[in-house]
């Protein structure tokens, strides 16, 4: 299936939001969001995801 | 010394993370500024992020994360939400831009998203104009401060509407008032502090200047001679001279 994750489309199989970060490679101190709504990091492996979800990862960064 | 929802703040001036030439120069200008409050944000992860959150670990400072770029109230909620836990803060400096040219605050929405957040206990900062009916409906959502403007984001511009301001702190002595944006030189922040206000935040004022560290010095050099000058309670203005030296006694030649 496809997801979009930071804006941009990509394939996974995975069955959670955990596991489709892991896949892709986003790993470090992030928050998430599935859709518009946050997901809390000890949820992301009880959130399943289905073709066309939409997911934010986030990091720190500088900000004024 | 200002009290933010009860935690006391040594130092009145707040700096922002953003623009700095490098990450060593960022790091100096906030040990120069004396700052214990440093802002910061939350951006999709391009592999940047966990440098930087290193770094500002080390700043030693207190981490003010903020809602930069949100449009709506939803939007803003959902970045404190992951803020507060990327962060972990329940302080959030609750930005809703209204405006693309002068980033100017959306104030409804940003109200309505200042109240959600407070009701779920986060302490709200809210980026807001100096419009009073706007800082009241702030204060009954549950703010307990306020950051009104001074001039645009980034544009240097200073106090824009210094009368509004002053009304502003006059119409709320009691509330932590921060001037957040638009500081372009130590002066401004210095006549901010001698208005009254308890603290003034900024971060192109010392990112781009030329040498940030030393702009960085300078701006808390000011904010602590507005803050004294305050206290020493400033004379009164008038439109003629007043001598100073003495006349009586004043040979006739």
């Amino acid at each position: 299936m496809q997801i979009i994750l930071n804006g941009s489309p990509c394939h996974t199989n995975a069955a959670t939001l955990a596991d489709a970060l892991t896949q892709a490679g986003v790993t470090g101190h992030i928050a998430t969001a599935l859709n518009g709504s946050f997901v809390p990091a000890a949820l992301r492996d009880q959130t399943p995801i289905r073709d066309g979800d939409r997911i934010e990862a986030l990091a720190p960064m500088q900000g004024g | 010394m200002p009290v933010l929802y009860g935690t006391h703040v040594e130092s009145a001036l707040l700096l922002g993370t953003a623009g700095y030439p490098s990450p060593r120069i960022l790091a100096d200008a906030f040990a120069r500024s004396g700052a214990g409050i440093a802002t910061v944000s939350l951006r999709r992860e391009t592999g940047g992020g966990q440098d930087f959150w290193a770094l500002v670990q080390s700043l030693g400072a207190r981490l003010l994360p903020n809602t930069a770029g949100c449009h709506s109230a939803k939007e803003a909620v959902t970045t404190a939400h992951m803020a507060r836990e990327v962060f972990g803060t329940d302080w959030i400096k609750l930005e809703v831009i209204g405006h693309a040219d002068t980033l100017q605050p959306d104030v409804f929405e940003l109200v309505q998203a200042a109240r959600i957040l407070a009701a779920e206990g986060f302490k709200v900062f809210p980026y807001c104009t100096e419009d009073l009916t706007v800082c009241e409906r702030l204060l009954d959502a549950g703010c307990q401060v306020l950051m009104p403007w001074g001039a645009p984001i980034g544009s240097g511009l200073g106090l824009n509407n210094p009368h509004g301001l002053r009304a502003l702190r006059a119409a709320f002595p009691d509330v932590p008032l921060i001037i957040d944006a638009g500081i372009g030189l130590p002066s401004h922040a210095a006549a901010a502090m001698e208005m009254g206000y308890d603290a003034v935040l900024l971060n192109s004022a010392v990112a781009r200047a030329g040498d940030p560290a030393m702009m960085a010095g300078a701006m808390a050099d000011a904010v602590r001679a507005g803050r004294a000058a305050y206290l020493a309670d400033p004379m009164e203005r008038t439109d003629m001279a007043v001598p100073s030296t003495p006349v009586l006694g004043k040979a006739f030649l």
